[in-house]
């Protein structure tokens, strides 16, 4: 079991996932939600990898990773576009004391 | 427990731990330089796994872009000179009581499956085979990236952009 094997890995982006959902669940400033999501975006990754090279299907998972690190990088760019604005109009950048649509 | 297994469980612990300082700290500027520390431990797992150009990639595009992003998210939309740079927090007690809940239920649900895992042979450099892979099997996914990124690049430019009063 101290050996290290593929499910070390999975069980490592199983926390680092858990961690990422802690942090969108809690926290209030939209920064760290954001923060959150990368962390999620980061345990798919391992994901990824582990089982590119665990799984004997050559390189396609690393390939995905990639893929995903790239779209991390354009979502990171968008949000905080987004939430420059949301502070610009708000002077706050709460999550829940952005409500307007409700009323 | 060789040198290989002491050296996953170095990573594994920075990155758990920085994860953890991340999400739990009250301090924002604190989360974003652990997350720095994440990401390093990440880039140090992909090695493991024999993922160089992954790792270096991990370094390029999040320690040098997506974390000055957030950075400058952190600075532009707090008073720095004020102490309000504290996040409040909302719900710690249910989200720890279901968090706790499925980060269990993910790791027993990892354990219990027989996974056909052979661990390949670790490849010398990936980068050459990851070059062949993107520009003949995965091309049209890489230019719709491409266009995604200039898309990406146009849309966040508007958005922020300072408009003429």
């Amino acid at each position: 079991m101290l050996h290290v094997g593929l499910i070390h890995f999975l069980i490592i982006s199983a926390f680092l996932f858990s961690f990422g959902i802690y942090g969108i669940v809690t926290r209030k400033n939209a920064v760290m939600v954001l923060m959150g999501i990368e962390l999620i975006l980061n345990s798919a990754n391992i994901n990824f990898v582990a089982f590119s090279r665990y799984g004997n299907f050559g390189l396609g998972g690393q390939v995905i990773a990639l893929f995903v690190i790239i779209l991390a990088a354009a979502e990171a760019a968008i949000a905080l576009a987004i939430v420059l604005n949301i502070y610009k109009t708000f002077a706050n950048v709460n999550v829940d004391e952005i409500d307007h649509l409700k009323e | 427990m060789d040198f290989y297994d002491i050296i996953f469980y170095l990573f594994a612990v920075i990155t758990l731990a920085s994860a953890f300082v991340v999400v739990t700290t009250r301090n924002i500027i604190y989360s974003a330089f652990s997350l720095l520390f994440t990401f390093f431990g990440v880039a140090g797992i992909y090695v493991l796994l024999g993922a160089d150009f992954i790792a270096v990639v991990q370094i390029m595009v999040y320690v040098g872009g997506i974390l000055i992003l957030l950075l400058f998210g952190v600075m532009l939309t707090n008073k720095i000179t004020t102490v309000e740079i504290r996040t409040g927090t909302a719900n710690v007690l249910p989200a720890s009581i279901a968090v706790g809940i499925l980060a269990g239920s993910i790791v027993t649900v990892m354990m219990w499956t027989d996974w056909k895992s052979k661990p390949g042979e670790i490849p010398i450099t990936t980068t050459k085979a990851l070059g062949s892979l993107l520009i003949n099997d995965y091309v049209l996914i890489f230019e719709l990236l491409g266009i995604l990124l200039l898309i990406a690049l146009i849309g966040a430019a508007s958005i922020a952009r300072r408009e003429k009063e």
